[in-house]
């Protein structure tokens, strides 16, 4: 099933447009893909789906808890249904039928969960969505994916189709900022992508910390500091073998998510290092358990240190921090 | 058209031995939700013994027909059927709500045959239905779905926004029925959240209502077929019903919605449920053809 998504169309999509052009082309191959919103065809740009494919389309109104109990039931029948809504009405409003419904029962539904974090600034807190990566990380069943940006928008829709079994995909409103230039860089769900090499600090990011991420790690080269940028874009299953050997290689991590740093990718990256029995510096970047003030996105990013600027200070505060330079752990913990 | 005699006695008998079997089933588990299952068998039983095309050598067969117990606590009156028709061992009944089964108080689809969805949280039911409804439209399938409501559950919000949605969609060959036994967990359903006039709130939903007597086969074998034949609307058929019937101690008993039984609390189960039956047998007899 091959996409024929290029570098162009993500200059001038945004990641929700980006995810509508894929999914349509997958459609086109795969009978079985129909498209789901409740009243945010418009917001979650599915529209064009509808278009092309109207007798696939279910717009069930304002009424996310039977539109995702109802995807459930298509899943159950055989088809893939691709579910469009906002990432807090997923993980919040609906989230008895996300959790019974769809991750209990296995349920092969795609949940599309657009304007996350604090994409949609503007809208006002109660549209963000800064604990969705929480919750749904503890929802046995289902993989959990952050795409960097478009570019990795389209590779996950595909391989959410190839993969069998419930996915919660989070993307952002509007544009992302381009992390890559095309779809060849070797996606696979679980796997993190190194987007920079370092030995000083490792920066394990997700979603719009990435492009922050690679921003920040250019800096502070410039200084002399190594960072390593991980863009770790699946939550769940995470990557633990890329997590460990940051750790012995870098023994400095920070993580940055447009989330609560409790329980998101900060907390998901801390179980594992926890786990290892190895220790490191370690920071989490995110909402510092508060809810967003209400603004542009740069701009809260920024407010919460998850911009480059944040994650540069963070880095350099993390370096005062002296380790030893053996591989004696013992001594350490 | 009416059943016949032959067929009366046979789904009376077939009804018989669920309801026995649950009383069965309660005793081994020590307690059941032995109110509502009791109020909900004989449909439920009527539905598989008549209309639902299934296979269940083949639980999985993709043009089957579908059952979906929105009210899921009433498993524990499905299973006695499923163990009727063979997709679960009888002896596994035993087991039931003990610490490794497969058999729990609401069942898991993914663990028991014949189960088409895992229910248990009220409300849910009727969206699946709902989904599975369409995508027999969108494969090209003829399966029906049936789907059986708790009236208690119909406090909840969900319930109406897939009713809302089921009249936009009008899909093909789907049934709603709600067991309308009139009690609930804290008590009757007028005393805790009042949910008449309530065909009336079907219908100014869209759909096609009647509301017949829940422990009669042929009221209930006519409206099911007339809610298949139907296609302008879609049909919610009310089974006015008596939560615990058959069993005397738990006739109407808002607080037998759950409970435990004892061993002696099981036998007069027993000797009512097979007085229920005999009387049911004589009235057919005494009706004739």
């Amino acid at each position: 099933m091959g996409i024929s998504f290029t570098s162009i169309n993500q200059t001038k999509l945004s990641t929700g447009e980006v995810y509508c052009e894929t999914l349509c082309e997958l459609a086109e191959e795969n009978p079985r893909i129909v498209a789901l919103t409740a009243d945010l065809g418009q917001s979650s740009k599915i529209g064009e789906f509808m278009k092309k494919f109207p007798d696939r389309f279910y717009q069930f109104g304002i009424a996310e808890q039977n539109m995702y109990g109802a995807a459930a039931g298509m899943a159950k029948a055989g088809l893939i249904p691709f579910t469009s809504s906002f990432a807090i009405f997923t993980s919040c409003r609906a989230l008895d039928q996300v959790h019974t419904d769809i991750c209990y029962q296995r349920a092969n539904v795609k949940m599309i969960s657009s304007h996350a974090g604090t994409s949609f600034g503007q809208a006002g807190t109660t549209h963000h969505s800064t604990e969705d990566i929480a919750i749904m990380r503890s929802m046995a069943n289902l993989v959990v994916i952050v795409p960097a940006d478009g570019m990795e928008t389209a590779n996950v829709v595909r391989a959410a189709v190839e993969y069998d079994g419930p996915v919660y995909i989070r993307i952002n409103r509007g544009f992302d900022q381009l992390v890559y230039k095309d779809l060849d860089y070797g996606f696979e769900i679980g796997k993190a992508v190194q987007l920079a090499e370092g030995t000083d600090v490792t920066i394990i990011a997700c979603g719009s910390g990435v492009f922050q991420a690679v921003q920040a790690s250019a800096e502070l080269d410039a200084v002399g500091i190594k960072a390593r940028v991980l863009n770790m874009h699946t939550i769940k299953p995470i990557d633990k073998d890329a997590i460990l050997k940051a750790c012995r290689d870098t023994r400095r991590i920070i993580t940055v998510e447009d989330h609560n740093v409790i329980g998101g990718l900060g907390g998901a990256v801390a179980e594992v290092l926890a786990e290892s029995g190895m220790s490191c510096a370690f920071r989490r970047l995110g909402l510092q358990d508060c809810f967003s003030p209400i603004g542009y996105h740069e701009d809260l990013m920024a407010i919460h240190g998850i911009d480059t600027n944040g994650i540069v200070k963070s880095v350099h505060d993390l370096l005062k921090l002296d380790f030893e330079d053996d591989d004696d752990w013992e001594d350490e913990v | 058209m009416p059943l016949t005699k032959e067929e009366l006695l046979a789904i009376e008998a077939m009804t018989h031995e669920h309801r026995r079997t649950i009383v069965e089933t309660t005793l081994c588990a020590g307690s059941g939700h032995i109110g509502g299952a009791l109020s909900m068998i004989d449909v439920t039983t009527l539905l598989y013994s008549r209309f639902m095309r299934i296979d269940p050598e083949n639980p999985d067969w993709e043009d089957r027909d579908r059952f979906i117990l929105s009210k899921g606590h009433a498993g524990i009156g499905f299973v006695a059927i499923l163990a009727d028709l063979g997709y679960i061992d009888r002896k596994d009944l035993e087991t039931f709500n003990l610490t490794g089964s497969n058999l729990g108080i609401h069942l898991d689809a993914n663990k028991v045959p014949g189960v088409d969805a895992s229910t248990g949280s009220l409300g849910h039911g009727l969206s699946i239905a709902l989904g599975t409804a369409l995508a027999a439209k969108q494969l090209g399938k003829e399966y029906r779905t049936f789907c059986l409501l708790g009236d208690g559950e119909c406090q909840e919000g969900s319930i109406w926004e897939a009713a809302m949605a089921i009249a936009h969609f009008n899909p093909p060959n789907l049934v709603t029925l709600v067991d309308r036994n009139h009690a609930q967990i804290d008590g009757m359903t007028e005393d805790v959240m009042p949910l008449e006039p309530f065909a009336d709130k079907w219908r100014a939903f869209g759909f096609h209502t009647v509301t017949v007597d829940g422990h009669d086969f042929d009221a209930m074998n006519d409206a099911i077929r007339e809610a298949l034949h139907r296609k302008d609307m879609p049909t919610c058929i009310i089974l006015d019903t008596c939560k615990g019937k058959g069993v005397g101690f738990c006739e109407g008993d808002y607080r037998w919605h759950y409970g435990g039984i004892t061993q002696e609390m099981g036998e007069e189960a027993m000797r009512d449920l097979d007085a229920y039956y005999a009387k049911r047998v004589a009235a057919i007899e005494q009706r004739g053809e």
